[in-house]
């Protein structure tokens, strides 16, 4: 079992929130959706697997390469 | 019945009837198609104003007429706005990745591939349209994807065509996200198109962010002196911004200032496309040469980007090279949207946005090159 932590390619503000801690996401499942230079940015899971930790709710702000969620698979 | 009165409609031409077709599709496309809206429907307003028969707004002390003795001749506008544009530019994404500015170069070839086929089209081959050098050079800066440089440009060479170059910019500015996305995939491989590039970058100081404007007013006022007005604005406007102290101005300048030039500019360039200069043959064809301009520009961007993409051992994706183009901040979202079709883990957007202000400022530098290199050869 491998971490992949997912990170934020941009800063920006997040949007909607899919991803739920403990739950199962496969490969290409959206996390979230993030706002960047008014544009919006799935961010889709790396690998399958559970979501082991979300870092992040509707509303905040995030910088470039802040952890947005683990994900164990 | 008074003297005067029902004149209009005697003295409606056919040419003023097209022109406020064309005044009123401008508008439709600004509100209905939501196309650029800030910038169509002050120009489509103005057009419709101008080709009014009889309505005397273009003659010598019409409205129209003030206004662009005020704002285009002296070409107190294009500055003006600029000073809104810096105000609104975050040049922290070109900051911390500074290898970007050869991208936003490199992306400028397309006001020259515009300015040798209108030359060879005009005056310095084929003699098919009537452009002179100073005609095609005002051309060729369709392709520096800027707005007020366009307009800066040929006023200052004193094209005959700058309304239409003008209006020309502003539209394709608008159409980048069909101009270039195929022009992208034509010219990269599915694996150059994939390449994920990493979020983190080194963050660049406050003091590097206010040293950046004042020192690129220095160096490109140096180098290239008939760039200093438009840089020069465009980086006071910056300065406002990151100095920390004067959110007042820099609100006035982003918000009040660029919104009532905005609307300046918009009337007046559209008052200047009077029937008899407007419909022309080479109306057209500066439209056909237009797409021209961004297609290469484009092209080279991304050809460019390709050759980083080998010098760098395969770490930058040649696809950031289509935002080198200035037009900001649409090509910076269709590099991100190209990317992300390749591989849903691409988000390209900060390095795309970083090579879209680098072009931002060299668009400006090309402006003030051509300017500077015009009078050796015409």
């Amino acid at each position: 079992m491998a971490e992949h932590i997912v990170e934020a390619p941009a800063p920006g503000k997040v949007l909607k929130v899919y991803a739920e801690a403990g739950k199962a996401v496969a490969e290409g499942d959206r996390l979230c959706v993030l706002e960047a230079l008014k544009m919006e940015l799935p961010i889709v899971a790396p690998v399958g697997g559970t979501v082991k930790a979300l870092h992040v709710a509707p509303g905040q702000t995030v910088e470039a390469g802040d952890p947005l969620a683990v994900i164990e698979g | 019945m008074p003297e005067g009165e029902l004149l209009g409609v005697l003295a409606l031409t056919w040419q003023a009837t097209v022109m406020l077709g064309i005044g009123g599709l401008l508008i439709y496309l600004g509100i209905a198609r939501q196309v650029e809206p800030v910038l169509l429907v002050p120009i489509g307003m103005g057009i419709i104003l101008a080709n009014i028969p009889l309505g005397g707004l273009t003659d010598a002390d019409g409205f129209l007429a003030v206004l662009k003795r005020a704002g285009i001749d002296t070409e107190l506008f294009p500055l003006l706005i600029f000073i809104g544009v810096g105000a609104m530019i975050d040049f922290g994404s070109l900051l911390e990745r500074p290898y970007t500015v050869f991208l936003g170069a490199a992306a400028q070839f397309g006001i020259f591939g515009a300015f040798f086929l209108a030359y060879f089209l005009g005056d310095g081959g084929l003699r098919l349209f009537d452009f002179s050098f100073e005609d095609a050079v005002s051309i060729g800066i369709i392709g520096s994807a800027d707005g007020p440089t366009s307009i800066y440009v040929a006023t200052v060479l004193r094209s005959r065509y700058a309304p239409a170059i003008v209006v020309a910019a502003y539209s394709y500015m608008a159409l980048v996200p069909i101009i270039q996305p195929p022009i992208m995939r034509a010219l990269t491989t599915d694996a150059e198109r994939r390449l994920a590039m990493p979020a983190r970058t080194q963050k660049v100081s406050p003091r590097t962010r206010l040293l950046f404007p004042v020192v690129t007013i220095l160096v490109t006022g140096l180098i290239a002196p008939k760039a200093t007005p438009l840089i020069g604005t465009l980086m006071f406007g910056n300065l406002l911004r990151e100095s920390g102290v004067l959110e007042r101005l820099s609100q006035a300048a982003q918000n009040e200032l660029a919104n009532i030039v905005t609307i300046l500019l918009g009337l007046t360039v559209g008052g200047m496309m009077l029937a008899r200069d407007f419909l022309q043959p080479e109306t057209i064809m500066i439209y056909v040469m237009g797409v021209v301009a961004f297609a290469v520009g484009t092209a080279a961007g991304v050809l460019f980007g390709k050759l980083m993409y080998v010098a760098s051992g395969k770490r930058i994706n040649p696809l950031i090279g289509a935002a080198g183009i200035s037009a900001f901040p649409m090509s910076a979202r269709v590099v991100q949207k190209v990317g992300l079709e390749a591989n849903p883990h691409n988000h390209l957007i900060m390095h795309a946005a970083g090579a879209n202000t680098a072009g931002q400022i060299a668009s400006v530098v090309a402006g003030g090159a051509v300017l500077a290199l015009v009078p050796f050869f015409a």
